[in-house]
């Protein structure tokens, strides 16, 4: 067991503990940033003067109507900028653009005594725009092959002779939704200067470190003068990884033009038009199997929506194509990845970053051709697993490790969940109804922890030990709700050796701990807790010296635990406070600085090969769905989740991310539904759902009506803190059971061997029409019954002549995108 | 006239100087409250929820939980507001407060993560925690299943074993849970302890409605005290926009950025507030709040019954009226269609007197009606008695709390296996909510058979002119109209139908 992974006696890790806020929470005493504008005297408020066109030249912006309003104190525009005009990292997303890029996008901010007073200001400021040719849609980009950034390609094996060996091969085309993070706190900042001109930012970021960056190089100031603190965020999801710095920054320039505190809050609406999204992707793809429905070869190309400038989209569509293979064996393949340049909002992180689209198209595939195969989908997913022992790779060259997890979680769901019992009881269900027929699915995930850019795998941390035996900690990590706070806390109590009553942590801040990664990439506790870990090690070593001393013995033999110093084999005890103070009083330093990086990580992105992670995590879960057959309504009648966390570092907290995880990855899977005006009118490229009335996340009614989530036991991880395994992302991606649940659901309404075709998000809507197509596969297959081949849809060996293409892969979804007139009503 | 003042967690303040069209979120936030969240300021997420006492259905007073983002403060003039600040116990000098108990369930079931949405989840929850008769306590002390003691409570996937209505959190949004912890919160709450403040709270007068006139900047909120001053001041403020709920005018003001020189409210005028049933129809006041009606009819109106727990959320039916949902005239409202069905009229007063119109002839066009400036809804008729065979079919993307697509009420009188009478109304395809005639001439007279349905599935398809939007699409709009009238056959049960 590495020391890393080592857990001592009477662990404060692995305790369930609700989150270190709770009480603040559920009291509403939790500060988040916009609460500290009502403690903070002499506030300016900011507003955005958005330009509603989808493209176009701005030739002209005149500011002296909105400076005339009563209460308007100043107008930013480019010119104010003193230092970079850049709001990414890129040198691509202008802070003040001089082409207007997407519907929606601020040109300029004014600032006012009142957020009335702005809004009034900004309404006021007169914009002359030359309009441009407009690209939207991932078609339209595709067509006219409007791409930016890298292209990569993902090869092995040799994909020719794994079609040769092919005795069943398909291709299809899939086109799948984007999906808004909506957390329930938009972004948000408040600006103050000091008496040294130096910049204090608050910020609802994922990133201070890089909103530290980019504000410094828009005021064209140095990092050490520019401090960002995020106390907590309400809600992230990778939303607030790369998109707070351009709204901090525009505080801080405000800050630093008027002398006063500056504050930038989005309404709804100025979030969902501005800020960037998950991703959508188009996939094409070509498949074979052999006689025993074992995957041969893949040859896909997936084109990701990157929206008006890049972003995070060249890490995203890396990471989705480091994905595609999911939890089976692909021994020839070969993946393109492009970025689609459209006019829209930059898309962004978003739990997950890219995994979850490579994984639902492979998903997605499996579930379409296993009728095909005449194979039921559980089993088609099985027999392609990874196997344990045989040293298989994935397609980008790293070994998989722990693939017996694949079928341990999986197998355990099955039994967990009786799911043998329970498909007899459906077909039973679906015999006597027809109106009504229930599915259920099982699909399982594999999910590669560390950032794919090796650089960002480290992180730092403060530990200061107070006289009275008191410790604070800080490290770089920020608190969205996952619980990271409550988890550093447990590491320190438990390396320290003291309860975790005696520990406090501090917010987080960039003049605490410097060059932090992004708080993204499930890697929080792993990076942090690594650092975390590290500087209470430095200091319990003092500690022990001391201790020693105190005790007459040596310092290996002296062991600190629930506060008390004792050594091996005596009575003699020494407890933690007297402990500290004779530490104080012999002048060993109580405070240190911690570090880790993650080691044995290697990627190279121009092969793109290497082993970019550090382990993989695992899950399955199974779905129970009921769908109306009159409307194409639904329920989650049952959810069963086996989910590997390694050795839980919060049992609480983790379950709670697989819950919410699986939540939010259903939402997106069936019923978030981003539309965007595609059509030439006046209002091309708006989004149409653009409030919460008509952007609907799951609510009460989406939540599984039993839902079972269980944490893989004896999983200890030796390569990550206390054996733990990350915990943010994966579980989203658990949720591809829903959707292939109802895929069942649908095609249990027509006879058995037909491929059902579902959108994404398979909303009622869609999965009406999965109903109704289903349904007349039962009329051809009667009208045909004496064409058996036909009737049984199995296309034998032909190498693309399946109807798959001819369909629509997004079919009901597109039906429903055409341009209409909106009404956001709150439905009285 | 007193100065408008409202009482917040027990402390009572003037309202001024906030201007007239601002929100009780705003307000809150200003005085410090922080807890209450501004999630989306349209009443769909909840972070915003707080506890207003308001005349019980079966106590003098309730606790009930509405959005902050949407009611101007002005129209809390002598109104008692908690928020999630209030509830705890602050403990003795030196301790920590003593959480409430939904406050403790939420903490340590893990029912919050970021926190942002849960000081509003506690506020509606509390709502829940304090409903009269949820959770009855027996002489022993203590808690029995609800369902066990009222008959009318039940144990499903909606309602816990403690009483707890779900749909009591169908207006709140969290993004991080999952919800299964926040459940599991609900499920657990006990019943109020006997020194309960606010439970106690209940068994006393409600506030008694302010009249307010309340001008700040030149703009004014005004609330009168009887009908008759409202109706002189309609005639002489033709401009003036009329609340009940504020359900809407808060989106318009928040959304839109709308601002009135004169908002009036109604939604405490005796006159609007009463439910009164007749020997020949029952008359429901238009300020009544839904839930109001809902608990006061009690399932005596089987088609409303089936309409209010999908109409929006609890925490918009706690402030939206009949009254508003007919006057703003949306084409997707949710009553409409079935007020239609159930063949109501309104009536309709005025400073000269009242009028009587039928529903069906009340809409003119795109959220336009026969209403007169100076006119307002006093109250909605519905006439007695009610058909036999109701269903009312929302076909929306979300079960909670989401908008139509389309919207189908369907009110049919069947005897001896022969269609007698056929109502049905329609929302969601046209600019106004309609009747579908032809679809009900199909049906008048006909055998309620298969072919019958079928046939007049056919023509309800093509009634109206569905249009595609970011709902659905109008193929989806239509066959849903074809759809609901065959899912009405096959749910309608042989002994109703023979």
């Amino acid at each position: 067991m590495s020391n890393l992974s080592e857990r001592p006696e009477k662990p404060v890790v692995g305790v369930p503990l609700p989150h270190e806020s709770a009480a603040l929470h559920v009291t509403g005493a939790a500060l988040y940033t916009d609460d500290l504008v009502y403690r903070t005297k002499d506030v300016l408020h900011a507003y955005p003067v958005q330009v509603m066109k989808a493209r176009g030249r701005i030739t002209g912006l005149r500011t002296e109507a909105a400076l005339a309003v009563p209460g308007v104190v100043r107008v930013l525009t480019g010119a104010d900028v003193p230092g970079v005009n850049d709001a990414g990292m890129k040198h691509d997303e202008p802070l003040f653009p001089d082409e207007v890029m997407f519907h929606g996008h601020a040109v300029a901010w004014v600032i006012g005594e009142t957020l009335e007073a702005a809004r009034i200001g900004a309404a006021a400021v007169e914009v002359d725009l030359d309009e441009l040719p407009s690209i939207i849609t991932l078609g339209e980009a595709i067509e006219a092959e409007s791409f930016h950034g890298a292209r990569p390609v993902m090869a092995t094996g040799d994909i020719e002779a794994g079609f040769a060996d092919s005795a069943h091969v398909f291709d299809g085309e899939f086109q799948f939704a984007d999906q808004e993070h909506f957390y329930l706190e938009t972004h948000a900042a408040l600006a103050y200067i000091d008496e040294a001109e130096q910049v204090f930012i608050q910020s609802s970021t994922q990133h201070p470190s890089e909103t530290q960056e980019i504000v410094a190089h828009v005021l064209g100031l140095h990092s050490h003068e520019v401090t960002v603190q995020c106390l907590r965020m309400g809600g992230g999801f990778g939303g607030k990884e790369m998109q707070p710095h351009g709204f901090a920054a525009i505080a801080a320039l405000g800050a630093k033009l008027t002398g006063r505190p500056v504050r930038v809050r989005l309404t709804r609406t100025q979030d969902l038009t501005m800020s960037g999204k998950r991703h959508g992707f188009h996939a094409a793809w070509r498949i074979g199997f052999d006689t025993e429905g074992r995957i041969q070869a893949l040859d896909a190309t997936l084109t990701a929506d990157g929206g008006w400038s890049l972003d995070l989209s060249e890490p995203v569509t890396a990471r989705a194509l480091c994905h595609i293979d999911n939890t089976y064996w692909i021994p020839n393949a070969r993946v393109a990845g492009r970025i689609a340049k459209t006019n829209k909002v930059s898309n962004t992180a978003f739990r997950g970053f890219g995994g979850p689209q490579g994984m639902l198209v492979i998903e997605d595939i499996l579930g379409r051709c296993a009728p095909l195969l005449g194979l039921d989908p559980a089993e088609l997913r099985k027999r392609n697993f990874y196997r344990p022992g045989l040293g298989q790779t994935t397609p980008y060259g790293q070994t998989v490790t722990q693939a017996e997890r694949i079928s341990a979680v999986w197998e355990q769901v099955e039994a967990d969940g009786g799911l043998a019992d329970r498909k007899r009881e459906i077909a039973a269900f679906n015999a006597a109804h027809p109106h009504t027929k229930r599915g259920l699915a099982i699909t399982g995930i594999k999910f590669g922890i560390s950032f794919n850019l090796t650089a960002f795998n480290q992180a730092g941390a403060l530990v200061l030990i107070y006289k009275d035996g008191s410790v604070l900690i800080t490290h770089g990590g920020t608190e969205m709700g996952q619980g990271l706070h409550t988890k550093m806390l447990q590491v320190a109590a438990t390396t320290l050796g003291i309860p975790l009553s005696k520990v406090r942590l501090a917010p987080t801040r960039t003049d605490k701990v410097p060059n932090t990664s992004a708080t993204a990439a499930s890697s929080g506790a792993d990076l942090n807790g690594g650092a975390v870990k590290n500087a209470c090690e430095q200091l319990r070593e003092r500690l022990l010296q001391v201790a020693a001393s105190q005790l007459g013995s040596n310092a290996s033999d002296v062991r600190i635990v629930e506060g008390v110093a004792r050594t091996l084999g005596s009575d003699q005890e020494l407890a933690w406070d007297d402990l500290v103070r004779t530490a104080y009083f012999q002048r060993v330093q109580l405070s240190a600085a911690g570090y880790y990086r993650t080691e044995g990580l290697h990627w190279d992105a121009k092969t793109f090969r290497g082993s970019p992670f550090k382990y993989f995590s695992y899950g399955a879960a199974a779905a129970e769905v009921e769908v109306d057959g009159f409307t194409g309504a639904y329920r989650i009648r049952r959810v069963d989740i086996v989910h590997d966390v390694g050795d839980s570092l919060s049992p609480m907290i983790d379950i709670g991310q697989v819950e919410g995880g699986f939540v939010q990855g259903a939402g997106w899977l069936t019923l978030e539904d981003l539309r965007w005006d595609t059509g030439d009118g006046p209002n091309r490229g708006r989004l149409l759902t653009q409030a919460a009335s008509t952007y609907k996340l799951p609510s009460f009614s989406e939540m599984p009506e039993e839902f079972n989530v269980s944490l893989m036991e004896n999983a200890t991880e030796e390569g990550a803190v206390y054996g733990s395994k990350a915990v943010g992302e994966p579980p989203l991606m658990l949720a591809f059971c829903v959707r292939e649940a109802l895929r069942q659901a649908a095609a249990a309404f027509g006879p058995s061997g037909v491929s059902v075709e579902l959108g994404a998000p398979a909303t009622p809507e869609a999965v009406f029409w999965a109903v109704q197509a289903a349904r007349q596969s039962r009329a051809a297959g009667e009208a045909s019954a004496a064409d058996p081949e036909i009737a049984a849809g199995a296309p034998a060996g032909s190498s693309s002549g399946h109807a798959l293409n001819g369909g629509s892969a997004s079919g009901s979804a597109a039906d429903g995108r055409t341009r209409a007139q909106t009404e956001a009503l709150s439905g009285a | 006239m007193v100065t408008p003042r409202i009482t917040v967690n027990g402390k009572e303040a003037p309202i001024a100087p906030a201007a007239p069209h601002t929100t009780a979120l705003d307000y809150l936030r200003e005085r410090g409250l922080t807890g209450t969240k501004e999630g989306c300021a349209e009443g769909e997420c909840g972070a915003c929820s707080v506890l207003v006492a308001r005349p019980g259905v079966n106590k003098p007073t309730d606790w009930v939980a509405v959005n902050a983002c949407l009611v101007p403060v002005a129209a809390l003039d002598g109104q008692e507001v908690v928020t999630s600040e209030g509830l705890a116990t602050p403990g003795e000098a030196g301790q920590p407060s003593v959480l409430h108990p939904v406050q403790e369930e939420m903490a340590v079931r893990g029912g919050s993560q970021c926190g942002y949405c849960t000081p509003g989840f506690i506020c509606s929850m509390a709502a829940e925690y304090y409903r009269p008769g949820r959770c009855p306590k027996a002489a022993d002390g203590e808690v029995h299943d609800a369902a066990a003691h009222t008959g009318a409570g039940h144990t499903d996937a909606e309602h816990g074993p403690n009483g707890f209505d779900l749909h009591a959190l169908s207006g709140n949004l969290c993004r991080c849970t999952g919800y299964r912890p926040i459940r599991d919160a609900a499920y657990a709450v006990g019943a109020p302890a006997d020194d309960d403040v606010l439970a106690h709270r209940r068994e006393l007068a409600p506030p008694a409605p302010a009249a307010t006139e309340y001008t700040q900047d030149g703009s004014s909120f005004i609330r009168k005290e009887t009908l008759a001053e409202t109706l002189e001041l309609l005639r002489d403020r033709p401009d003036a926009v009329v609340i009940a709920g504020s359900t809407d005018w808060g989106v318009e003001v928040n959304i839109r950025a709308r601002r009135a020189d004169c908002v009036v409210a109604l939604d405490r005028l005796a006159e609007l507030r009463e439910l009164r049933v007749e020997s020949g129809f029952i008359e429901i006041g238009a300020a009544l709040t839904l839930t109001e009606i809902e608990r006061r009819l009690d399932g005596g109106v089987p088609l409303l019954a089936e309409l209010f727990p999908q109409f929006a959320s609890r925490l918009i039916r706690n402030s939206a009226t009949l009254g508003g949902n007919l006057g703003t005239g949306s084409p997707i409202g949710d009553s409409p269609p079935v007020l239609l069905a159930l063949e109501a009229s309104v009536v309709l007063a005025h400073a000269d007197g009242e009028r009587e119109v039928p529903l069906a002839d009340y809409f003119t066009g795109y959220r336009q009606s026969v209403r007169r400036p100076g006119e307002l809804i006093r109250a909605v008729r519905i006439p007695l008695p009610l058909a036999r065979v109701t269903a009312f079919h929302k076909i929306a993307k979300r079960r909670f709390d989401d908008i139509s697509s389309v919207a189908i009420a369907f009110a049919l009188d069947i005897e001896d296996g022969i269609v007698r009478k056929a109502r049905i109304g329609l929302g969601g395809v046209a600019a106004t909510p309609i009747r579908a005639y032809a679809t009900e001439a199909a049906l008048e007279g006909k055998a309620w058979s298969a072919e019958t349905a079928e046939a007049a599935a056919r023509v309800l398809e093509s009634e109206g002119t569905p249009m595609s939007d970011h709902r659905a699409s109008a193929g989806y709009r239509s066959a849903m109209l074809g759809q609901s009238l065959l899912k009405l056959y096959a749910e309608t049960p042989e002994a109703v139908s023979a």
